[in-house]
C-alpha cells in the first residue's frame, strides 16, 4: 500500500496508459468498458487522495521526480492546490462519464471498433491528467498532443451517426495542431533565454536574471521573452477555445458521440484553461504578463466578447447540442475573465467555475445523450414535450440550465458571485456588467429549451418514449445533483479554490 | 542583406513555417492542408535544431576519449525534436486517416465541395 | 510495381541491408547516436519498401494486422514495464538503478536499452500499421509510383457516400 501512496503522481498517469494499451488488445466486447471503468475509478481514488495529501502538507506542494532525476534536469511532477483540484475534476468527470458511456456508446460507436474506442478514451485521460500534473513545459506539450490526438479520434468516431463528425474532426486537427505548434515555438523562445524546460526553474531564471535587467540600459532578451509568451498564449487560447479562436469547438462538440461531448466539454477545455493559468502565473509570472505587457486587457476583452457572442450565438441554434457548445464558449469566457482579473476573488471564481461548469455542462450533455438514446436526435423539436415522458432526465437538464444562468442555490451562482465581486474589487465594473448580460442571454437560451421541454407538445404520431436506462440516468442525476449540492453547500469548493488562488498569487512575488 | 546572410538558418525556419501556414489557411484540398501542417511543424523542428547548434560543435559522444576539451552541440533540443517528430507523425497519421474517411463518405477531399454538401443537411 | 524488374531486384537487394542497418542503430542506441525510434523507422521503411514493390496485399500477408497491433502494444508495455518494475522495487518510477542496484552506473544503460527496444518495436509496428491502413482496399499502392501512370484513383469508392 505504501508503494501506491508514495507513487500516486506517477501512477495516476501510468495506470490509464497501461490499461489503455491492454484494452486495445483484450478489450473486445464488454471487457473494454469494464477495463475503462476500473481505470477511471482507480484514477478518481488516487486524485482524491492526492488532493487530501496536498492540502494536508505544510508547503501545499507534492513533488515527484521521474527516474529520480532532480528538478531542472529531469521531469518532475508537481502537485499544488490548483492542479490537485483540476485533477480531481478530470478524474471525477472521467469516472462518471465512463459509467454513462456504456449504454450511450452502444448505438453511437461502431461496435467492432469498441475496444479501440475504450483504449483511446483512456489515452485521452492520460493526456488530460498528465497536462495537469506535470511541472515540465515540454512534457506539457507532449501530453497536450496525446490528449488532443485522442480527442480528434474520439470526435471522428461520431461518423456513424452523422458524417459531419469527420469534417469537424479535421477542422479540429488543423487548428489544434497549429495551437500546439505555437505553444512548442513559445517554449523554444523561452528555452533560448533560460536554457531550462522546468516551469519553476524557468520562472526562477526569468524573475532573478532576466526581468531585473529590463529597467536598465542593457535589457536582456526582451523581445525573445515577449515573442515566446505571445506564441504560448495564442497556442493555448486555441486549445481552450477562447473567443476569436473558438471556431473548431461547436461542430466538434455537436457531432461527437454524446459521451465524448460530455467528457470533452467538461474536461478538455478546462485543462486548457488550467495550462493557461499555469503559463501566466507560474511560468512567466503576472508581473510580466499583466503589469508589463498588459495581456490582462486583451484577455478581458476576449473573455467579455466570448461571453456575449457565445451566449448570443447559442440563442439562435436549433440543435441543442450545438446550443450547449456555444454556451461552453461563453462559459470559457467566465473562466478566462476570472484569471485575467488577477485578484483573489477573480482567481477563486476561475477555479470554482472550472469545477462547477464541468459538473453543469457534463450533466447537461449527458442528459442530451439520454435523449439521443431514446428519441434519436437532439434538435429542439426532439426535446419538445419530453418533460412528461422523461421527467428525471429533463429535471437534470433543467437543473444544469439553471446553473448556466447562475440562479441562486445552483453551482453557477457561486462562481458568478465571486467573479462579479472580483471584477468590482479590481475596479472593472464594465466587466461585472458583462457577466450580468451573459446571465440574461443564458436565461434566454435556457428558456427556449425549457419551454420546448415542458410546454411543447410531442409531434403527431411520435412514439411514446420511456425514461433513459438506469446506468445512463444515475450518472446524469449524479452530476446534476452535485451541481445543485455545491450551489448550496459551498464550503468545500470555495475553500479549496481559495487556497489555490492564494497559493498562485503568493507564488508569484 | 547582412541580416539575411547572418541569420540564414532562422530565415529558413521562417520561410518554411510561413509556407506551411499559408498552405493550411489557403488550400482547400484537405490532403494539401495536411502536408502544409507537416511543413509548419518542420519549420519548428529546424528552429529547435538551430538554437541548439554551436558553430564547430560536434556530437557529444565519447567526449572523454577526445581529451575532454571539445565543443559540442547541445543535444537536448535534438532529443526534444525527436519527440516532436513522433508527435508530428502521429498528427499526420490521424489527419490522413480522417481524410481517407472523408473521401469514402463524401466522395471528395475538397473543402468547398464538402461545404456545399453539408449546406443542405439540417443542423 | 510488381512487374517492374528493376524495382523488384533493387528492393530484394536493399531490404536485407536496411534491416541490418536498423538493427545496428538499435543495438548502439543506448549510449550513442541512434536508438529505438530511428531503428523502428528504418525497419518499417524496409517493410514499406517491400509493400510498395510487391503490393499491399502481399504486405498484409507477411505482417497481418494482429501482429502489428500486438507488437505496438508490447513495445509500450516494455517501456512502461521498465518504469513500473523500478516502482515495484521501491524506487521512483523509471529509476533505472532498480535494474542493478549494486552498480548504478551500469544500470542506466540497461534501463535505456530496455526502453529503446520497447520504442523500436512500437515505432516499427505503428509505421507499418499506418501504411497498411492507408493502403487498405488498394491492390496497387499508389505511393511513389513515378515510373508508371496510375489510372484515376478508385472511382468505385465514391458510391459508399
Amino acid at each position: 500500500m505504501d508503494l501506491i501512496t508514495q507513487n500516486i503522481p506517477a501512477l495516476i498517469v501510468v495506470t490509464p496508459l497501461v490499461m489503455g494499451l491492454l484494452t486495445g488488445i483484450f478489450g473486445r466486447k464488454a471487457a473494454g468498458w469494464w477495463m475503462a471503468m476500473g481505470t477511471t475509478s482507480a484514477v478518481l481514488a488516487m486524485a482524491v487522495q492526492l488532493l487530501v495529501n496536498v492540502l494536508n502538507s505544510g508547503t501545499l506542494q507534492v513533488t515527484y521526480q521521474m527516474g529520480n532525476w532532480p528538478a531542472p534536469f529531469g521531469i518532475v511532477y508537481v502537485v499544488d492546490p490548483l492542479n490537485a483540484s483540476v485533477l480531481t475534476v478530470v478524474a471525477l468527470i472521467g469516472a462518471v462519464v465512463t459509467l454513462f458511456a456504456r449504454k450511450s456508446t452502444l448505438n453511437e460507436v461502431p461496435q467492432d471498433r469498441a475496444h479501440f474506442f475504450w483504449a483511446i478514451w483512456q489515452f485521452c485521460m492520460v493526456g488530460l491528467l498528465g497536462i495537469t500534473i506535470t511541472g515540465d513545459a515540454f512534457n506539457l506539450y507532449v501530453l497536450l498532443e496525446i490528449s488532443s490526438l485522442s480527442t480528434y479520434t474520439l470526435v471522428a468516431m461520431g461518423k456513424g451517426r452523422d458524417r459531419r463528425a469527420l469534417t469537424a474532426a479535421i477542422n479540429y486537427v488543423v487548428l489544434g495542431s497549429i495551437g500546439a505548434c505555437f505553444y512548442l515555438l513559445g517554449i523554444a523562445y523561452l528555452y533560448m533565454v533560460t536554457g531550462s524546460l522546468n516551469i519553476a526553474d524557468i520562472h526562477h531564471i526569468l524573475t532573478t536574471k532576466v526581468y531585473p535587467t529590463w529597467a536598465t540600459d542593457a535589457p536582456l532578451y526582451h523581445k525573445t521573452v515577449v515573442a515566446g509568451f505571445a506564441f504560448m498564449a495564442v497556442g493555448l487560447s486555441l486549445k481552450l477555445a477562447l473567443f476569436p479562436l473558438h471556431t473548431w469547438l461547436p461542430n466538434a462538440y455537436t457531432y461527437a458521440p454524446s459521451a465524448v461531448s460530455a467528457l470533452l466539454a467538461s474536461t478538455a477545455t478546462k485543462v486548457g484553461a488550467y495550462a493557461f493559468i499555469r503559463v501566466l502565473y507560474s511560468l512567466v509570472g503576472i508581473d510580466f504578463a499583466f503589469s508589463h505587457l498588459h495581456t490582462d486587457q486583451v484577455l478581458l476583452v476576449c473573455a467579455g466578447l466570448a461571453i456575449v457572442v457565445g451566449s448570443a450565438m447559442a440563442i439562435r441554434q436549433q440543435n441543442v447540442k450545438k446550443l450547449l457548445a456555444y454556451s461552453s464558449i461563453g462559459q470559457i469566457g467566465y473562466i478566462c475573465m476570472g484569471f485575467a482579473l488577477a485578484n483573489q476573488d477573480g482567481l477563486t471564481a476561475s477555479v470554482i467555475h472550472i469545477f462547477n461548469h464541468a459538473l453543469t455542462k457534463g450533466g447537461m450533455f449527458m442528459a442530451l445523450g439520454c435523449v439521443a438514446y431514446r428519441v434519436g436526435g437532439t434538435r429542439l423539436e426532439h426535446l419538445r414535450g419530453l418533460g412528461r415522458q422523461m421527467p428525471w432526465t429533463m429535471a437534470a437538464f433543467t437543473a444544469g440550465g439553471m446553473g448556466l444562468i447562475g440562479v441562486p442555490l445552483t453551482a453557477g451562482f457561486v462562481s458568478k458571485w465571486y467573479l462579479v465581486s472580483g471584477a468590482i474589487g479590481a475596479g472593472q465594473v464594465l466587466w461585472a456588467g458583462v457577466v450580468l448580460v451573459g446571465s440574461i442571454l443564458a436565461l434566454i437560451y435556457t428558456w427556449r429549451c425549457v419551454e420546448a421541454i415542458y410546454f411543447g407538445q410531442r409531434a403527431e404520431g411520435a412514439p411514446v418514449v420511456r425514461e433513459a436506462p438506469l446506468t445512463m440516468l444515475v450518472p446524469t442525476l449524479l452530476l446534476a445533483g452535485a451541481s445543485v449540492y455545491f450551489g448550496i453547500d459551498t464550503r468545500t469548493t470555495t475553500e479549496i479554490a481559495g487556497t489555490a488562488a492564494r497559493f498562485l498569487l503568493g507564488a508569484t512575488p | 542583406m547582412q541580416l539575411v546572410l547572418d541569420y540564414y538558418n532562422y530565415w529558413v525556419c521562417i520561410i518554411l513555417m510561413m509556407v506551411g501556414f499559408y498552405g493550411v489557411m489557403a488550400k482547400t484540398n484537405l490532403v494539401k492542408k495536411a502536408i502544409s501542417l507537416g511543413l509548419f511543424q518542420t519549420g519548428i523542428l529546424v528552429f529547435y535544431i538551430t538554437i541548439g547548434k554551436i558553430e564547430g560543435g560536434t556530437a557529444p559522444v565519447n567526449v572523454a576519449a577526445k581529451g575532454g576539451e571539445v565543443i559540442y552541440t547541445n543535444p537536448l533540443p535534438h532529443a526534444l525534436m525527436l519527440t516532436a517528430i513522433v508527435v508530428g507523425v502521429a498528427t499526420l497519421a490521424v489527419a490522413m486517416a480522417i481524410v481517407v474517411n472523408i473521401r469514402q463518405t463524401y466522395g471528395t477531399v475538397d473543402e468547398h465541395d464538402i461545404h456545399l454538401l453539408e449546406h443542405e443537411m439540417p443542423d | 510495381m510488381k512487374d517492374n524488374v528493376l524495382m523488384r531486384v533493387a528492393a530484394r537487394w536493399n531490404i536485407p541491408f536496411m534491416v541490418m542497418f536498423a538493427l545496428y542503430t538499435q543495438v548502439h542506441g543506448e549510449l550513442g547516436p541512434g536508438g529505438g525510434f530511428q531503428a523502428g523507422v528504418i525497419i518499417a521503411a524496409a517493410f514499406i519498401l517491400y509493400g510498395m514493390v510487391f503490393g499491399a496485399a502481399e504486405m498484409r500477408r507477411i505482417v497481418p494486422r494482429k501482429v502489428t497491433d500486438i507488437a505496438a502494444v508490447l513495445g509500450v508495455l516494455i517501456y512502461a514495464g521498465t518504469g513500473v518494475y523500478a516502482l515495484l522495487n521501491g524506487y521512483q518510477f523509471m529509476d533505472h538503478v532498480a535494474l542493478m542496484p549494486s552498480n548504478p552506473g551500469a544500470a542506466e544503460p540497461w534501463g535505456m536499452t530496455s526502453v529503446e527496444y520497447g520504442v523500436g518495436i512500437t515505432v516499427s509496428a505503428v509505421m507499418i500499421t499506418i501504411f497498411n491502413e492507408i493502403t487498405e482496399g488498394t491492390d496497387e499502392p499508389r505511393l511513389g509510383g513515378d515510373t508508371e501512370i496510375v489510372p484515376a484513383p478508385q472511382e468505385n469508392k465514391t458510391e459508399i457516400g
